[in-house]
């Protein structure tokens, strides 16, 4: 009984530890063997968090909690655990993370080191979403960036030097300022001073408003940058098209939602008068992203780059329904952010696909690809039809939540990011129409349909697409109490005022 | 079988053979999948009949919940559908002259390489349709709402070789979704305010007029603006005639496009009692009967012509729940279904039997060569130009009745409306089955009537057409006036809040004398023109009097939303993207990472290496802080 009690509570750890210790042991192999154990490693780390899903209860706040004193002179503990929210996201990392270590499959070139980034990866992002110390998180935070930043660098494509330093920059001065939030929230707990996620709330919620203003624009900045959120954005489709396929797949279907479980995390519950203050312009940035990168993806004229805008358009979208603060809000945000992860990783790698056939990403030097390969042009307009936000797909539930939460918020807010379900048909239908319709051409009359592995990795994406679609209530059940325990303060809040 | 079990199986069964269909649709011969395609709306169209038959008997509307769909905070809902009078009777339409189509489309599509894909996403269709009629709350119905969207997307894009096919098939869905958008608010406007999106929870809620229920109904009417296709949202319709007949005839005329008259009619409430919302449903839906009729006039493609003509009708519709004639606008829509599938079938097969030709210029004369579809066409025009006692006169006259008690200059409108239409029909009529033939010795020779597969749907429509009328035979005739009866309990509420008063029968008798009499002067000027001078619309390129060419060109509407709105959104788009995107923010960004650069240089410039220089700084820092503890 107790083994079970004390593995129950190793979960966690394990679901860090795994991917780390697997990193550092296929460093020195060969790169079929560090491929063929990274993908071992990634579906151990996969069965773990079923695991964890199996034996969670979703009636009850943080779960799995392992806590134990690291450096105690500092207050610092390595105190880690999972709520609904965090328990989501980490399921998100586990789940992808098999698919894109398959999206490598027939391509030989990557060496041992590209798998123990990967992976190192995949153990610095669990981190993120499960930790329960500020110096933890803000550890985990910038180990993630790191893996990331050499991915980019070593198997990038054109210009990646200038870009990806741009990249690292950018998101380095958002984490300093961070950084700098904390230490002050940390001088402000009682006592010797702690980094422990309860105190720092504590230490947040009793600042007066200016110093929580403080606190809210250094941290806002940083997460808003990793998102990003209009206008901190310009690193993103120049980094997301300069990386490879599987730099891209991490940045986007999973990195970038550290941004926003920064916001719903360490931003809403810790300084909740500076939110209720500024949350609005911060919504309002948010707003003006949707509608600004929906048009720009109008008339990209590469693949890569058009997803990347469209994904800008879609995490305003979730970034603006969190700032409303309400249920609805929030509960959209968190099965958006799954079905974007979802979403987003599926139309990267079909970008990739095409391009690993026709060595182009130019939407109009392709066409026709319907003819040739039915089954990719089938799932890409399921998972298209996922991104427009059609019903019975993921992308329906989240969208119709958030603009649900919006029209609450604000009636004209709302109506303005509703144009999202206008402005993505229009681009979306438009890159179908001109890369997978109409007569093939001598580039594409050549392209082949899906390979085994390839199907491996998209056909689990479309029917997770409908599943969440038409099922979408497990999922729901699983934030639900987190959600609500994170806003109680808020409605506390507005009983006082009252 | 338990009548939960039916209701499920209703929109399941379509489901089912879509997914069979798409799954296994290149390893199946082209019978397999049509049988499977016809079978399954069939067996839900005898479920249909069953439920139908219980309810009029007067069984209770029938509820069936089966799981929880969303939920979040205080919003919920359910997956649950609701058959009561009005959807019932939208079942029996979807799945009835659905499957007549199905039937019909083994024959018009066999040759096509893509029957099996076309068979399943016609089965995908009725399975959406049918949720969207089907559904107990308002998010299930914008399931249906946009999955029939898809569905006409996938169907007008269906032969998706053809880049102007996919062009039309895009400006249809984006289109729809500016509708989608209207909705969708609306819904979420409904849940904040009523605090559920059930319709049995909201309606009961709904008890006096407010500026928010006035905004939501426009919301609403936004969706069927779109759906619907009325004035502004309507020019995707005549461009949708680019997918196969029979979609023209399911999606674009007897079904999907009814979406928006169904939808006000399941919320008349909420319209009744918003007058201003009324009176905007009136105007649009008489501005688009008159103004879609008067562009069917000059057109020359047999389905273009068809195409405004159901926009067209489709605004009477709307006028019918402007003036608060729900049922009226429900009894024309059901006749309409029939006679306008009649037609677009009809056309199909003139098309089909002139190897897809569809210029009625190159027509004429094909009496003869196509008897059984000739006369089945005669039939439709017969009921669509109100000459009794074809299905149309009865729901036409009756939405004109209605118009009348509520304002004469209605009347007046949708009484033009109707007489344009008698003479479009009429010309349309005319050039293709009278007088001499234009077609090639060529095309002539193979000249066929279609295969029973598609006579025999056309023949079952003609009679539906011929009898449909008895549904709502006034009681100026002796009639019962059974649809407006049946449907009764949907509407009851708002038929206590807008009492009728009804007209006398001396009036109803001189209207419609009225009206008969000038439909036959019409048609006598269109046998006049066309037949005695046996006219020819003037060929492509010729001059055209100015009124004639704008007709002609559609009164350039669609030029213009491309000057106003398409290419600003591009242009928008490259705004963004070169000036504000790339020599704005980026170059921001770009410009202060520069500037620490230069500042990191002025630093650099104190690090001169020069011992004395060090010297003298610290000197003065040091007279600084013995100062500053000076003065302090």
């Amino acid at each position: 009984m107790w083994l079970i009690r004390f593995l129950d509570n190793m979960l966690t750890v394990a679901l860090i530890i795994v991917p780390i210790a697997a990193a550092v042991l296929i460093m020195a192999l060969s790169r079929q063997v560090a491929k063929n154990i990274a993908l071992f490693a990634t579906l151990a780390e996969l069965v773990i968090s079923l695991v964890a899903l199996y034996q969670f209860n979703s009636a009850m706040g943080t779960q799995y909690v392992f806590t134990k004193s690291w450096i105690s002179s500092l207050g610092i503990a390595f105190s880690v655990g999972m709520d609904g929210i965090s328990l989501l996201l980490v399921l998100l990392t586990t789940v992808l993370m098999p698919g894109i270590i398959l999206s490598t499959f027939n391509d030989n070139s990557k060496p041992a080191s590209f798998y123990s980034l990967m992976l190192l990866m995949q153990g610095a992002l669990v981190g993120v979403f499960v930790a329960q110390d500020g110096f933890l998180f803000y550890l985990f935070w910038e180990i993630a960036l790191i893996p990331i930043y050499f991915i980019c660098l070593n198997w990038g494509g054109e210009n990646r030097g200038k870009i990806t330093l741009k990249f690292f920059i950018y998101t380095l001065t958002g984490s300093l300022l961070m950084l700098v939030a904390l230490i002050f929230l940390y001088s402000k707990t009682p006592g010797t001073h702690t980094f422990a996620l309860s105190a720092l709330y504590e230490a947040g919620r009793s600042l007066d408003l200016p110093h929580q203003t403080f606190v809210f624009a250094c941290m806002f900045l940083a997460f808003a940058i990793k998102m990003p959120v209009f206008p901190l954005h310009t690193w993103q489709p120049d980094t997301y098209t300069v990386a490879p396929v599987q730099g891209t797949l991490l940045l986007s279907a999973i990195m970038l939602k550290m941004g926003v479980y920064g916001v719903i995390r360490w931003l809403i519950p810790m300084v909740p008068l500076a939110v209720k203050e500024w949350g609005m312009t911060a919504l309002i940035l948010s707003v003006i992203g949707i509608i600004y990168a929906s048009c720009i993806a109008i008339v990209q004229k590469d693949f890569k780059r058009l997803i990347a805008y469209s994904s800008i358009a879609h995490v305003g979208l979730i970034s603006a329904g969190t700032l409303t603060l309400t249920t609805i809000g929030l509960q959209g945000a968190m099965i958006q952010m799954i079905s974007h992860g979802v979403v987003v990783f599926g139309l990267f790698y079909i970008v990739e696909i095409v391009f690993a056939r026709t060595q182009t990403r130019e939407i109009g030097r392709l066409g026709g690809i319907r003819n040739v390969a039915p089954a990719l042009s089938t799932s890409f307009f399921i998972i298209l039809l996922s991104s427009v936000a059609l019903p019975f797909t993921s992308g329906f539930v989240g969208e119709f939540l958030l603009i649900n939460s919006l029209v609450q918020y604000q009636l004209w807010v709302g109506g303005i990011a509703g144009l999202t379900i206008i402005l993505g048909a229009v681009y979306m239908f438009r890159t179908f129409q001109k890369t997978m319709s109409g007569e093939t051409n001598t580039l594409t009359s050549q392209i082949t349909d899906l390979a085994t592995h390839e199907k491996l990795v998209l056909y689990p994406i479309v029917l997770l697409i409908l599943l969440l679609g038409v099922f979408p209530k497990p999922l729901l059940d699983i934030s639900a109490t987190a959600v609500n325990n994170l806003l109680s303060i808020y409605s506390d809040l507005s009983a006082s005022v009252k | 079988m338990s009548v939960n079990t039916m209701i499920l199986f209703i929109p399941l069964l379509p489901l089912l053979g879509f997914t069979l269909i798409a799954l296994t649709q290149r390893r199946i011969t082209r019978g397999t999948a049509a049988w499977v395609g016809c079978t399954t709306v069939f067996v839900s169209f005898i479920f249909s009949i069953i439920l139908f038959v219980k309810l009029l008997n007067g069984a209770e509307p029938f509820t069936a919940s089966f799981f929880t769909w969303i939920s979040a905070g205080n919003f919920k809902s359910d997956f649950s559908l609701l058959v009561d009078p009005l959807s019932s009777l939208m079942l029996l339409i979807i799945t009835g002259v659905g499957f007549l189509i199905h039937v019909y489309s083994v024959g018009y599509m066999w040759e096509d390489e893509g029957v099996n894909r076309f068979f399943s996403y016609l089965n995908l269709f009725v399975f959406f349709m049918l949720m969207l009629v089907m559904g107990s709350n308002y998010l299930l119905m914008y399931v249906g709402w946009e999955g029939v969207g898809l569905c006409s997307y996938l169907l007008i894009g269906f032969w998706f070789k053809n880049q102007s096919y996919n062009d039309a098939a895009n400006k249809a869905f984006i289109m729809n979704r500016v509708g989608d958008l209207g909705l969708i608010l609306g819904v979420i406007l409904i849940f904040i305010n009523f605090g559920s999106i059930s319709y049995a929870e909201v309606f009961p809620k709904v008890t006096e007029g407010s500026t928010a229920l006035t905004l939501i109904t426009i919301l609403l009417f936004v969706g069927a603006m779109g759906k619907s296709a009325q004035i502004p949202l309507y020019t995707w319709l005549p461009d949708a005639m680019a997918g196969p007949t029979p979609v023209s005839a399911l999606i674009h005329a007897a079904t999907m496009v009814t979406a928006g008259v169904y939808m006000v009619a399941r919320n008349n409430i909420l319209y009744s009692l918003s007058p201003v919302s009324m009176e905007l449903v009136l105007i649009i839906g008489l501005a688009t009967a008159l103004f879609a009729a008067t562009i069917a006039l000059a057109q020359n493609d047999i389905k273009k012509v068809l195409a405004y003509s159901t926009v067209s009708q489709l605004g009477l519709m709307f006028v019918a729940l402007g003036v608060g004639a729900y049922a009226s606008g429900i009894f024309h829509m059901a006749t309409h279904a029939f006679f306008k599938a009649l037609l677009f079938l009809g056309a199909g097969s003139v098309i089909h039997a002139l190897h897809h030709e569809q210029d009625i210029r190159q027509m004429g004369g094909l009496k003869k060569y196509i008897p059984v579809t000739f006369f089945t066409f005669l039939i439709g025009v017969l009921a669509i130009s109100g000459i009794p006692p074809f299905a149309g006169f009865f729901s036409k006259d009756d939405i004109l009745a209605k118009a009348f008690e509520h304002n004469q200059v209605a009347w007046a409108i949708a009484a033009l409306a109707s007489l344009l239409t008698s003479f479009y029909m009429f010309r349309l009529l005319f050039l293709t089955f009278y007088g001499k033939t234009r077609a090639s010795e060529h095309t002539l020779h193979h000249v066929h009537e279609s295969p029973a597969s598609m006579t025999l749907p056309l023949i079952v429509l003609a009679v539906l057409s011929t009898i449909g009328g008895l549904m709502g035979v006034p009681e100026l005739f002796g009639g019962g006036n059974w649809i407006a009866k049946f449907t009764a309990p949907v509407f009851a509420r708002s038929h206590k809040l807008l009492p009728e008063h009804q007209l006398s029968h001396s009036t109803e008798y001189i209207l419609m004398g009225l009206i008969i009499t000038f439909t036959l002067v019409v048609i006598g000027m269109a046998y006049r023109r066309y037949i005695s001078q046996a006219h020819v619309p003037a060929s492509e390129g010729a001059t055209l009097s100015p009124l004639h060419k704008t007709i002609y060109h559609k009164y350039y509407v669609d030029e213009i939303y491309n000057a106003i709105i398409v290419k600003p959104l591009y242009a928008i788009g490259k705004l963004f993207d070169i000036v504000i995107e790339k020599s704005g923010i980026d170059r921001l960004v770009n410009l202060v990472s520069e500037s620490l650069n230069d500042w990191s240089v002025l630093s650099a410039r104190l690090q001169t290496g020069h011992v004395g220089f060090y010297i003298f700084i610290m000197v003065i820092g040091v007279v600084l802080v013995v100062a500053y503890s000076f003065f302090r």
